[in-house]
């Protein structure tokens, strides 16, 4: 029964992975831009959430409405204002930039927050439980769960069946073309970049509610989203969905038998999926020989 | 009349490498225009250039009489100007009709819906739900022009349609282009089959090292001058 407890508290984990990753894998797969401030950007979306919900006194759930539109705001400017702009400087600008800019939120983070770890006010959901079967399942680790799957859903149908999906999907396919057939790209790659932060804003807010955060954990928040969307394939959502889950069901399964491995058996994990496939689990053979031909072009 | 397409004193260049120097040609509205040359002679740099996919040096192009030269693609196709790249350049992971209907993201009217371009196109009406990426060589070709096509364009611009696609694929796709012409669109084609060309077009460009060195109607020139020009022979 523990090792069943275990699996399932882990696969609970594994959203929180996944919403995480989602935002990193849609703005990889669009505009081929691996963005290093993704975590810092969701430990923004919890500071957000810890200053509107101590200014206006409710539970951080109540400050989502806000929250969620600002985040969407603050990608979409970051996309006008440095991504856009460091994409036509070549391969190496955007890794660059964006690595400068986790570097400067984590610092003025700790300027403008100390460095003390904090937590959110998740309201009475923090503490309530229920029963599964002999289980016991946290309701806070089941809301995380089944909103990175709604959210995950839910993108992916906007990507399937909307006319903002098509053009996202043209544009991630080829931009030469998505130009020529006459799709704006600007507003998309726009969209996309304000969807991945009010993702990672979202995560940040279940990542500070579950447990604490600090004005560093954005750094390890980016490895465990790069980590699930690395084992899920590039640019597939499902496979990303995959990847958090395998990688949260390995660390408490491993933490089950010695706490001090868990992690590390999560990095080992990754170890062994890039090397024995490359292109991820779950990617198709088409993704792989266009990441295949980019790297023999590059 | 304005023309509907003007290009004056064209310079295009890829770095240090200059690839067009002053093309200029006129288009009337109604006509089709073979664009013909060796390969690297700057063809598909003189579509891209009209199509707003490549940036220009200096020069102009005009658009019933306005001045296009700087707008970007989605204006030039909401104008009514569509390319069929070279290569067909569909996208794989869409499926046959959405490939269509991103053509008609900045459309420059609806002359196209698309029953009408599964009326006219049965083979791609049949494939409508396939993926880009399994189709045929014949197939993606005609699904591309279709594509094209979904903006309702009044000036389609065609590279290379039938490189690599069966005889037979190419009198059907050049049936397609008659009918074309015959519901009043203008074209311009890049084709490598000189006799073809001629036949489907009423004037011909021919390119050399990115300079025109040939520029005729085809019905006053012999297939021997355009040989000529193509290889970039003295004439006598």
């Amino acid at each position: 029964m523990t090792w069943v407890n275990s699996v399932v508290q882990g696969m609970l984990l594994g959203g929180q992975y996944a919403l995480i990753a989602c935002g990193l894998s849609l703005a990889f797969g669009v505009m081929r831009i691996v963005n290093l401030a993704h975590g810092d950007l969701a430990v923004c979306g919890a500071y957000l959430g810890l200053v509107l919900s101590s200014a206006l006194g409710v539970p951080v759930w109540v400050t989502l409405p806000l929250l969620l539109p600002a985040a969407f705001a603050v990608g979409v400017a970051l996309q006008w204002l440095l991504f856009g702009r460091a994409l036509r400087r070549g391969v190496l600008a955007p890794v660059l930039v964006t690595f400068g800019l986790s570097v400067m939120i984590e610092n003025l983070l700790q300027v403008g927050a100390t460095s003390d770890p904090r937590g959110l006010n998740g309201g009475s959901l923090a503490l309530a439980s229920f029963h599964l079967g002999s289980l016991v399942v946290s309701w806070l680790f089941m809301t995380a769960f089944l909103t990175a799957c709604a959210v995950l859903t839910c993108l992916q149908l906007a990507l399937s069946r909307t006319s903002w999906g098509r053009k996202v999907r043209a544009t991630a396919d080829d931009l030469d073309t998505a130009r020529l057939v006459g799709i704006k790209v600007q507003p998309v790659f726009a969209s996309v970049a304000g969807v991945a932060v009010a993702t990672a804003a979202l995560a940040g807010v279940f990542i500070g509610t579950i447990g604490t955060f600090d004005p560093l954990a954005g750094t390890n928040t980016l490895i465990f989203a790069f980590e699930a969307v690395v084992i899920g394939g590039i640019g597939s959502l499902w496979g990303t969905l995959a990847g958090g889950l395998a990688l949260g069901v390995t660390q408490v399964v491993v933490g089950q038998i010695n706490q001090d491995y868990a992690v590390l058996a999560v990095h080992l994990l990754f170890l062994a999926v890039l090397t024995v496939r490359p292109g991820g689990l779950f990617t198709s053979s088409h993704a792989i020989r266009e990441i295949g031909a980019q790297g023999a072009a590059g | 009349m304005r023309p509907l397409l003007e290009v004056q004193g064209l310079d295009v260049c890829y770095g240090d490498f200059q690839a067009l120097f002053g093309i200029s040609l006129t288009v009337e509205g109604g006509s089709a225009l073979a664009l013909v040359g060796a390969n690297g002679a700057g063809k598909t740099t003189l579509l891209r250039s009209i199509a707003g996919a490549q940036a220009t040096s200096s020069g102009l192009i005009r658009h019933e009489g306005t001045d296009i030269t700087s707008a970007p693609p989605y204006q030039r196709v909401a104008r009514g100007i569509a390319l069929v790249p070279e290569g067909r350049k569909l996208f794989p992971s869409l499926t046959v009709e959405e490939n269509i209907k991103v053509g008609a993201s900045a459309s420059a009217s609806d002359a196209w819906p698309l029953t009408r371009i599964y009326d006219a196109f049965p083979l791609v009406a049949r494939c409508r739900k396939r993926r880009a990426s399994t189709l045929s060589g014949g197939e993606q070709q005609a699904v591309a022009i279709a594509r094209a096509l979904a903006s309702g364009p009044s000036l389609l611009l065609l590279d290379e349609v039938s490189l690599g696609l069966a005889p037979r694929i190419v009198g059907e796709l050049y049936q397609i282009l008659a009918q074309l012409r015959e519901a009043g669109a203008t074209l311009v084609i890049v084709e490598q089959d000189l006799r073809r060309a001629m036949s489907a077009c009423d004037s011909l460009v021919c390119l050399l090292e990115g300079r025109v060195a040939l520029a005729a109607a085809v019905a006053e020139v012999s297939i021997d001058q355009v040989v000529a020009a193509y290889f970039g022979e003295v004439r006598s």
